[in-house]
């Protein structure tokens, strides 16, 4: 008897569910065209440019350095490259428009040439940034260190300038205020570059110093040239969190049944209640995990998101989550007291969750210490593993242990839920 | 068939029942009546067992009745004080979601349902949604709900609220019709022509105690020997005239 009261209470949440319309379209729908935008922006690179970071340089030095210094810089894929005046550079900065401004000084070339040499104090670059966007300037940092050292190693060792400076160094030797032998040593080394000016082909023109490696990049995903595909994230994270609210939808519906009366007539049934309870979850996971199908359904289908790694393991990551998604909808009506005041709190702990789950952002953005916090999370282990399962091809070993995971915060929520659900009906 | 004895429930400091008896045998009807907060409803939620009481026991046929998954919940129909009904389902969808708790499937569920509809008048909106319904429809189709799984004691809290005068004269009639067929009826209302026209014998409850049980023509000699007297009067004199709430 218990069994057909089991499949009477699913049969009827069922029922409810698709006979609500707007229930639909925000259980299945929506999590779909959300992902598709979160997934468009962090689809990776896949073929096409990365999104340029806008900077602004100004050049009030004019001189071989840091004319090389622009074309370098200009050249560069990763960045989008404006030359306006000191004033508008920095109102460009303070308007959003570009990420950071670099003045190049009157005098850097000169003065970093002979810094190079050690014959005077390193010039200073200036560079205004956005401090929204302070990722941004450490690879601007990172990109004008390249950049600067290129073209001052080529002017130095190779360029007219590079030919004055030494000269007036050798002739300065004298002056610098160093032990004899490191002023020899000094003057050696000087001297064998004006040697090595006069065996240039053309006197100028080589390129005597230049960055002392390449890069070759690749994507570690499931297969060796299988791009990166952000849409496998998104939709791992907005399957995740519109599956949690479909928890709140069922405490808010236990609430709301208790208030119509109809839990009475459920609870005045030759039913215990642990199978009440099931049978309500139940219906909840079966929603849950359709849910997280249909979504990834339309990614494969549409976007090309791969289940790379252990298709079980993704199964089980579903069904597993969807069991635990359940059993917070348990939790949220033992603890609510009326449908109104429950749906508040019930909203701000879900978004919580999916917030530091790593549903919007990905985990490994967070700060080392809240990566460790965050594994209290549930959503966190759903994502991690499927992710897993999905663009990183792993197997279904990756996927045991978020599974045994939220299974146990299904134990952890169910058994809470039965010890704190208010059961006596006056 | 039902035996209510000793039940005592306290919420704290508040006593909801205290002491409550009474016995309601097959055929008869007994209309519990009380001021708002007397205990009534603390009292069917008992006999249905959606209150554990602190002390006595309900018996159902000499029976007692043990936990939530008790067989012999079967033997009792619960019609609550709300239209407890999903507006979203249609007449049909509801009933068989009902019955299937009490264990009815297949082709006997789809009977037991054509009966009951047909017995309170709806068997032609069996597919229409319950939000279609009017307020008096709605009130028949809780009480098909309570009787679908035919039990042998109903238990009815304030089933006529908010209904018309014509669907409150079909639930009296589907009550009377009940009566026939043997079954224990337990009736609570505010409304004392109610339980005079239907009650074999009314229970007074005030402040969780029952303060008479009697027949309506008994309580009435109670009072004055004057036929005139109305049970109201009785009532009135029994529980005070000082507002509850």
């Amino acid at each position: 008897m218990q069994w057909i009261a089991l499949q009477a209470l699913v049969r009827k949440d069922l029922l409810l569910f698709f006979s609500d319309r707007r229930a639909v379209i925000v259980g299945l729908i929506a999590p779909i065209a959300i992902a598709s935008f979160f997934g468009s922006i962090f689809r990776g690179s896949d073929n096409s440019e990365p999104a340029k970071i806008a900077i602004a340089i100004v050049d009030e030095d004019g001189g071989a350095v840091s004319k090389a210094v622009l074309a370098g810089v200009g050249g560069d894929r990763m960045l989008r490259v404006s030359t306006p005046s000191r004033p508008d550079a920095r109102a460009a900065v303070r308007a959003g428009k570009v990420s950071v401004a670099v003045v190049i000084p009157e005098g850097f070339g000169d003065a970093a040439a002979r810094a190079f040499f050690g014959g005077g104090s390193a010039p200073a670059l200036t560079m205004w940034f956005d401090p929204s966007r302070g990722a941004e300037l450490g690879m601007v940092r990172g990109i004008m260190t390249q950049h600067v050292m290129e073209a001052v190693s080529r002017e130095t060792f190779g360029g007219a300038s590079g030919r004055r400076i030494v000269e007036e160094s050798l002739n300065g030797l004298d002056a610098l205020s160093m032990p004899a032998e490191q002023k020899q040593a000094l003057r050696t080394l000087l001297q064998s570059v004006q040697q090595f000016y006069g065996n240039l082909p053309g006197g100028s023109g080589a390129r005597p110093f230049a960055m002392p490696y390449t890069v070759s990049e690749e994507a570690v995903t499931a297969q060796t040239s299988v791009p990166y595909n952000g849409y496998a994230h998104s939709f791992a994270g907005m399957g995740a969190q519109f599956i949690l609210f479909s928890a709140i939808d069922l405490g808010i519906g236990i609430l709301l049944e208790r208030q119509r009366g109809l839990w009475k007539r459920l609870r005045s049934a030759p039913l215990s209640r642990f199978w009440l309870l099931a049978g309500k979850a139940l219906s909840t996971a079966i929603i849950g995990f359709v849910t997280m199908l249909v979504a990834f359904a339309f990614a494969i289908i549409v976007f090309k998101v791969r289940i790379a790694g252990s298709v079980l393991g993704f199964v089980a990551i579903a069904a597993a989550y969807a069991v635990m998604v359940a059993t917070f909808g348990l939790l949220v009506a033992a603890l609510g007291q009326t449908p109104a005041g429950t749906r508040g709190i019930a909203i701000l702990a879900t978004l919580i969750m999916v917030m530091l789950g790593g549903a919007w952002v990905p985990a490994f953005l967070f700060p080392a210490w809240l990566q460790q916090l965050t594994l209290i999370i549930p959503v966190r282990w759903a994502i991690d593993g499927l992710d897993a399962v999905t663009w990183r091809g792993l197997g279904f070993g990756a996927a045991l242990w978020p599974t045994v995971v939220l299974l146990g915060f299904s134990v952890l929520f169910g058994a809470l839920a039965l010890a704190r659900f208010r059961w006596e009906e006056a | 068939m039902l035996e209510v004895r000793n039940l005592r429930k306290a919420n704290g400091s508040i006593v909801a029942v205290d002491e409550v008896s009474f016995c309601v045998g097959p055929g008869e009807l007994v209309a519990v009546l009380g001021p708002n907060g007397a205990g009534k409803t603390t009292t069917i939620s008992i006999i249905s067992g959606l209150v554990t009481p602190d002390r006595g026991e309900v018996l159902i046929g000499g029976a007692r009745l043990r936990g939530d998954a008790d067989p012999i919940k079967r033997q009792i129909g619960l019609v609550p004080q709300d239209v407890a009904l999903y507006d979203e389902l249609t007449a049909y969808d509801n009933l068989r979601f009902f019955g299937a708790l009490f264990g009815m499937g297949g082709p006997a569920v789809d009977s037991a349902i054509r009966s009951v509809l047909a017995w309170v008048g709806l068997a032609e909106r069996a597919r229409d949604r319950v939000s279609t319904f009017s307020g008096g429809m709605k009130r028949r189709l809780n009480l098909a709900a309570g009787l679908l799984h035919d039990p042998g004691i109903l238990l009815l809290d304030e089933p006529t609220v908010g209904v018309d005068p014509q669907s409150r004269n079909a639930i009296f009639d589907n009550l009377e019709d009940l009566k026939r067929r043997g079954k224990t009826l337990v009736y609570t209302t505010h409304y004392m022509e109610e339980a005079e026209r239907l009650a074999d014998r009314v229970v007074i409850i005030d402040r969780g105690r029952v303060v008479a049980d009697d027949s309506v023509i008994s309580l009435r000699g109670s009072l004055s020997a004057s036929a005139s007297v109305s049970l109201e009067e009785v009532f009135l004199s029994l529980t005070g005239r000082r507002l509850r709430d």
